[in-house]
């Protein structure tokens, strides 16, 4: 490998117009990905905006009931499926490839169309708003005999639209996961063994594997609830000799994994940006790294602790119990990982580092919670009430979308070129700890009280913890603001980002900011040591100080 | 450009793989089987669930099904894997003409699978909405049936391919994914059988 044909000058930037066509170029989809996501986050936070707004007074005084339903319905899907899947798919996108050192995914094309079905599937779950009946009511887990409920007889309706969105939402996480573990597989830099690879990429390599393993049953789950809907079956239904807790099976054989497939990644932006911000190299990375993997396997076999109170047997519920508690162990070796990368580092106090250490201090507090419901006993007592829904959210928004910011706050130089702002940065960082939790704390208490989850009006005991609750969602909304004022003005004319603005350590660092379309091309670096080399000295690759010195010298010219 | 090391792969030697990443076709296609078995282990385990829990399993005036014709089905679809494999070592050895033959073969013994699952569905005293037992019978039998009517789809297009001039000759991955499709299909159908047919 010759340094010398190293492209001196990088082409002129491409147009942005790129971003609106069927582009092939992983990192262009990993945009589109991310842009589109949080077009729906707005969706799905106007809507929660909505259900606290109508929470704010026991009466159910702001919508009308069944639009409730509806409303809480959309909110969950299009949070879940349109929000934080595809932010995701859009961060593995722009992670790997550069990360492992590959000029793209293994399959472009089939990123192209896996990214193009978001809208599709996002359009027709937007458009059965519009469709006589209203959207689905059921829940984001659309559960029978409530789902299978068609009383205007039409074969287009709110829940088969729903089902057609989740099965096309299955088929584009499907192509994104066989893209995406093939490209870790296989494509990975000289000298890159499996031990030299980052965690971000270790734990995509585990949540991909879980989506190939679950998806599939939610989906043949989701066909025959399809069947039973509009085409007369009885596979749910009680009186045709049907199972309706043989749905809660499939839809939670693949929906517990799903949380891990929403947390697993966020680990890896964690085990990525604590060493990078602390100056230490991740500690215990074998442990992190192989600790993915003790999820998967134990992720499988967790699912029925979703439905204890499901009338499933006594033995059924013992076991499920044991092995998710047994789920807390890898997860705490992760979490004493980053506490002991944290001890002693040299703390650099920066937006995305922020995000960081209030997702953590998130992530902590599900977990405790997350292992007081795995208890049977006391999930019999809380199991549909808000104690769920102040755990999920803090996982979910707590720790998932805190430390997707994180990535986002930290990769973005790496991807569009420009610093995004401090202050505004953490200012966001500030209303969204304090927003959330102020909205989902409350929650806590008003599960133990008894209050019921997926209801508009309420007991006026409970009113003092849900308007303190409805306040916090109100600062979460205001919490949008500066992040996207800070996006839109720092990709207009923020400040050039060189192409290691952080010091951090890895190969994507290793390419000019942004990188060109092929990434390294034909060059790519040799790996020679493992990563997280902070304060070792040791170089990443072979012959990185010429790699590093033509890098400023191509910045100072430009 | 046969084989690749999981490192050669991402350091390109030859242009074409480094657009094509024809190497990879495989892999990616193996990983995808795996998933898709998932749907049908979903399939059968439901299947299994409501059989067991089931009070009446039969619905009235069924007898049960009859095993013969499926039974020949069976034995033509599971001799058309063998055909396959003859086929692949034909191409091996480079005898184009017989590979063809062979090929065209098993995609025969595949469709007369299917027309014999078409003919045994029209002749069938219950259906789709006759409770348990006809919704699970259908969705099996149908879905399995979707998968041969592809896998007769992607023979096709292969033999198709084979008339492109010196497309067989370097390391073609179609094939080998279609035969493993096939292999596939086969496997899930024999369970299918032990468990609609076989099981009393
Ligand atoms: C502004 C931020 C948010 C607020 C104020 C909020 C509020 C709520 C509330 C009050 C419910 C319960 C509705 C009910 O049971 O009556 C709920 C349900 C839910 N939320 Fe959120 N949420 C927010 C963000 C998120 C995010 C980011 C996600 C996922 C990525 C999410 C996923 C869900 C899910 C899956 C449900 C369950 C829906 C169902 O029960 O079917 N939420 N949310
Ligand atoms: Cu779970």
């Amino acid at each position: 490998m010759t340094i010398a044909t190293f492209p001196p000058e990088p082409p002129p930037p491409p147009s942005w117009t790129r971003y609106l066509g069927f582009s092939t170029d992983a990192k262009v989809i990993g945009i589109q990905y991310i842009v589109t996501a949080f077009f729906f986050f707005l969706i799905g936070g106007l809507l929660a905006m909505v259900i606290r707004g109508e929470l704010i007074t026991p009466a159910a005084d702001l919508v009308d009931r069944s639009v409730y339903n509806g409303i809480y319905t959309m909110h969950g899907t299009i949070m879940l499926f349109l929000f934080i899947f595809p932010v995701l798919n859009g961060l593995n996108n722009l992670l790997i490839p550069t990360m492992i050192g590959a000029p793209d995914m293994a399959f472009p094309r089939l990123n192209t169309a896996a990214f193009w079905l978001v809208p599709v599937f996002g359009t027709l779950l937007i458009a059965s708003f519009f469709v006589p009946g209203g959207p689905a009511t059921a829940g984001w887990w659309s559960y029978p005999p409530v789902s299978i409920q068609n009383p205007l007889g039409h074969l287009i309706n709110g829940e088969s639209m729903w089902i057609l969105a989740v099965a096309l939402s299955g088929i584009s996480s499907i192509m994104g996961a066989v893209n995406f573990v093939t490209t870790i597989l296989r494509m990975r830099a000289p000298g890159m063994g499996f031990f030299r690879m980052p965690v971000f990429c270790w734990t995509a390599l585990a949540a991909q594997s879980l989506q190939l393993i679950g998806l599939p049953a939610l989906t043949g789950g989701a066909v025959m609830l399809l069947m039973d809907l509009s085409f007369g079956t009885s596979f749910y239904r009680p009186e045709g000799g049907g199972d309706p807790v043989l749905y809660q099976h499939f839809f939670w054989f693949y929906s517990h994994p799903a949380v891990y497939v929403i947390i697993l990644p966020v680990f890896g932006i964690f085990s990525e940006l604590f060493p990078v911000y602390s100056r230490k190299p991740l500690f215990g990375y074998v442990y992190v790294a192989v600790a993915s993997f003790i999820i998967v396997g134990l992720g499988l076999i967790v699912w029925v602790h979703h439905f204890f109170s499901s009338g499933v047997p006594q033995w059924m519920r013992d076991l499920f119990m044991a092995t998710t508690m047994l789920i807390a162990v890898p997860t705490g070796v992760k979490v004493f990982a980053w506490l002991g990368t944290l001890w002693g580092g040299k703390l650099r106090l920066t937006t995305p580092m922020l995000f960081c250490i209030g997702g953590l201090v998130n992530f902590v507090f599900a977990g405790i919670t997350g292992v007081m419901l795995a208890t049977v006993p006391i999930d019999i007592h809380v199991s549909n009430t808000y104690f769920v829904v102040g755990h999920f959210h803090y996982v979910i928004y707590g720790a998932a979308v805190m430390g997707i910011f994180a990535a986002v706050y930290h990769w973005f130089p790496k991807f569009t070129g420009r610093m995004p702002y401090e202050g505004l940065g953490k200012l966001h960082c500030l209303l969204t700890f304090v927003g959330a939790n102020l909205n989902f704390l409350p929650m806590h208490p008003l599960g133990l009280m008894g209050m019921p989850r997926r209801v508009s009006s309420y007991d006026p005991e409970f009113a003092f913890w849900n308007v303190i609750a409805s306040l916090g969602a109100f600062l979460l909304g205001v919490s949008i603001i500066p992040f996207l004022l800070n996006m839109l003005s720092s990709w207009i004319r923020g400040p050039r980002a060189t192409h290691n603005p952080w010091d951090a350590i890895g190969l994507e660092w290793l390419l000019p900011s942004p990188p060109p379309e092929d990434n390294f091309g034909e060059e790519v670096p040799t790996v020679i040591s493992r990563p997280y080399g902070y304060g070792s000295g040791e170089p990443l690759v072979e012959h990185q100080a010429e790699i590093e010195r033509r890098l400023q010298l191509q910045e100072a010219a430009a | 450009m046969t084989s690749t090391t999981p490192l050669a792969g991402s350091a390109p030697a030859s242009p074409e793989a480094a657009h094509g990443h024809a190497n990879h076709n495989l892999t990616g296609f193996i990983i995808f089987l795996c998933s898709e078995s998932v749907i049908f282990l979903a399939f059968f385990s439901g299947y299994a669930i409501l059989r067991t829990s089931a009070l009446d399993w039969l619905p009235p005036g069924v007898e049960g099904l009859e095993w013969r014709t499926p039974l020949v089905n069976t034995a033509v679809l599971i001799s058309s894997s063998g055909t396959m494999v003859l086929a692949e070592q034909f191409k091996a050895r480079e005898k184009l003409w017989l590979f063809r033959g062979f090929w065209l073969l098993t995609m025969a013994m595949g469709g007369y699978f299917l027309v014999g699952q078409a003919v045994e569905w029209s002749g069938l005293a219950f259906g789709f909405s006759s409770g348990t037992f006809g919704g699970t019978f259908y969705l099996l039998t149908g879905f399995h049936g979707l998968h041969v009517a592809t896998g007769i789809l992607l023979m096709a297009i292969m033999l198709v391919k084979s008339f492109i001039p010196g497309n067989y000759t370097g390391g073609e991955q179609g094939v080998q994914a279609t035969s493993l499709f096939w292999h596939f299909v086969d496997v899930i159908w024999i369970i299918l059988f032990l468990l609609l047919y076989v099981w009393r």
